[in-house]
């Protein structure tokens, strides 16, 4: 694993990649370009980007004046400011009239590290998620980040992306193809399905070797967009493998893992167990002690794992 | 301004005050106060400022207005139907279930309506982002935002004002719609948001001061508004909230409220003096 590369790096990147194809492509920031990296786009760009200072509020409703007047904004800040503090802007500013903006959200998650709780989204995807009409996705690595900013550009109404600030693997190579609202499977397995997002992917990939050790054998799939779920290959997992475990890097509450609950609670009742944070605040740290810390490591998905296989009768 | 165009502009507004009324009391329900206020505005606004065109309601180079103090939604809707966006007798289904005349402003459902508003702070923003998509676009078209002096509580609104000042919006104008009245009371007993003029003075605006219900003085700030160069104009337009309707004039309990048959009668004889 030679290359190591934040999905929020990919992101900046992609900005400016897409830009020159998109004139009509502009990007917001509120004070944080150099952490979110659309200052990449702010240099190539300085034309179409647009710095609102710190007023993510502003930003949103600006996002969405430009969108109804054919720009395609990405509005961009940590992930607690974008989804948390503007929740009710993008409620009722973007999804409720259904405005093409994109929010491109960087920071999410237990990974932010060392700047602690109140930085430490957790509860985006659960708030974002409950917004109709609005689109949810969480790429697992830099080449599936770059591709979620093209799709969120051509497809037409809001999309939320949430990108990480730690360094992960390349999971995948140019051959991918991703769509939204479609899951991909990494690993073939019958005994239990590890579904999950973001720098989850390769905790779920890590465990599933871990316990082929034990004679287990893991499915993988990262569902990179949460709404709209890939509901089609949710199924399939559930059937195949008849347990479930969900792997993301927020709470267990109102996230991927809930999505899978309730679709499959009122499809087909399976046993989903959740590795997620447990109904609590972050704290600081490095992101890899966090990670373990707070039940989101390798170690913790194979225990899950195991536990859910315990659940099929 | 000719004395026969304020003629021709006042009997407008009365019409446009008549559906408001009309509005309010066929739902029951509403916010008649501040569309009474706002009544003369958006009538100069809809029927002597703005380049729009009621049969081409999605013209991409149209001016936009973007009434901020969605709540005042009747006087928006009635301004729209006066202009012939559609049918002024389909303001009696306003707040139905089967309207598309929701009680706050509804831009995929109205034609006309170019912001979805309601939540108070909200539409600023999306005017300052109108304004500087009009300015990347080269476009001459101007973006109008009609806001509350009880709506300046909202901090968005300083956010917004920032923003257009720091990008040099010329093309952006707010009118704060100062009626000096808000639900729980007179907005001074409230918490005191005044004064506007220095406060946006502060802020790097052009400052501007009208009667609102005094279509000369309206005339005068809009067209200083389009003279002025490398900064938003905010047009502070004095007002009577409830204006026209005897009843309600100054009178904060008819902020959100629909008058029962009996006033109904009153307002429509009031505004048919």
């Amino acid at each position: 694993m030679a290359d190591m590369i934040a999905t929020r790096d990919a992101y900046g990147k992609a900005l400016v990649e897409f830009g020159a194809k998109y004139d009509n492509l502009v990007v917001l920031d509120a004070d944080l370009a150099a952490a979110t990296k659309t200052e990449m786009f702010k240099k190539a760009y300085p034309d179409r980007f647009f710095d609102c200072g710190i007023a993510e509020n502003n930003m949103i409703g600006v996002a969405s004046g430009l969108a109804l007047s054919g720009k395609i904004p990405f509005a961009s800040s940590f992930a607690m400011f974008a989804a948390g503090r503007s929740f009710e802007q993008v409620r009722n500013s973007v999804g409720y009239p259904g405005t093409n903006v994109k929010i491109g959200a960087t920071h999410g998650g237990i990974t932010v590290g060392e700047d602690g709780a109140t930085h430490q989204c957790l509860e985006d995807f659960a708030l974002m998620r409950t917004i109709p009409g609005m689109t949810v996705i969480c790429p697992a690595d830099a080449g599936e980040a770059r591709l979620a900013v093209q799709a969120a550009i051509e497809y037409n109404g809001p999309v939320y992306l949430r990108f990480g600030r730690m360094a992960v693997p390349a999971l995948y190579d140019d051959t991918y193809a991703f769509s939204i609202g479609k899951g991909s499977r990494l690993v073939e397995g019958n005994d239990v399905s590890l579904i999950a997002n973001g720098v989850e992917v390769e905790q779920a990939l890590v465990a599933a070797e871990l316990l082929k050790a034990d004679g287990i054998h893991a499915s993988v799939v990262n569902m990179a967009t949460i709404k709209p779920l890939d509901r089609e290959m949710v199924l399939e997992e559930a059937k195949r493998c008849g347990c479930i475990v969900t792997c993301e890097e927020h709470s267990v509450i109102g996230g991927l893992g809930a999505a899978v609950c309730e679709f499959l609670s009122e499809t087909m009742p399976t046993p989903v167990l959740r590795v997620g944070t447990n109904d609590c605040y972050g704290r600081s740290g490095s992101a890899k002690v966090l990670l373990s810390l707070f039940g989101l490591d390798a170690a913790a998905i194979c225990e899950k794992a195991k536990a859910a296989i315990q659940m099929k009768k | 301004m000719e004395q026969k165009r304020i003629s021709e502009l006042s009997e407008i507004a009365r019409k446009v005050r008549i559906g408001v009324v009309d509005a309010v009391y066929s739902a029951a329900s509403g916010h008649p106060g501040g569309s009474l206020s706002s009544a003369d505005i958006l009538t100069y606004l809809y029927f002597e400022e703005m380049n729009i065109d009621p049969a081409a309601p999605d013209m991409a180079d149209r001016d936009r207005l973007v009434l901020s103090k969605g709540h005042a939604s009747p006087v928006l809707y009635s301004a729209l139907a006066n202009r012939g966006y559609f049918p002024v007798e389909e303001l009696k289904t306003f707040r139905k279930a089967d309207s598309r005349l929701q009680g706050h402003p509804d831009l995929k459902k109205v034609p006309g309506v170019d912001m979805t508003t309601g939540s108070l702070g909200q539409g600023v923003s999306a005017a300052c982002g109108m304004a500087l998509a009009a300015k990347l676009d080269g476009s001459s078209r101007r973006v109008y935002a009609v806001m509350g002096d009880g709506e300046s509580e909202e901090g968005q609104v300083w956010e917004a004002a920032m923003f257009a000042a720091h990008y040099k919006l010329d093309n952006l104008c707010f009118v704060l719609d100062w009626n000096g009245l808000q639900i729980d009371g007179a907005i001074d007993d409230v918490i005191g948001p005044a004064p506007f003029d220095t406060k946006f003075a502060a802020f790097g605006w052009n400052v501007l001061t009208a009667d609102a219900h005094d279509f000369a003085s309206l005339d005068a700030a809009f067209a200083a508004a389009r003279e002025q160069s490398g900064k938003p104009t905010v047009i502070i337009a004095k007002s009577v909230k409830g204006r026209g309707v005897s009843f309600m004039e100054n009178q904060a309990s008819w902020h959100g409220k629909a008058p029962n048959a009996a006033e109904y009668e009153t307002a429509i004889k009031d505004l048919q003096a």
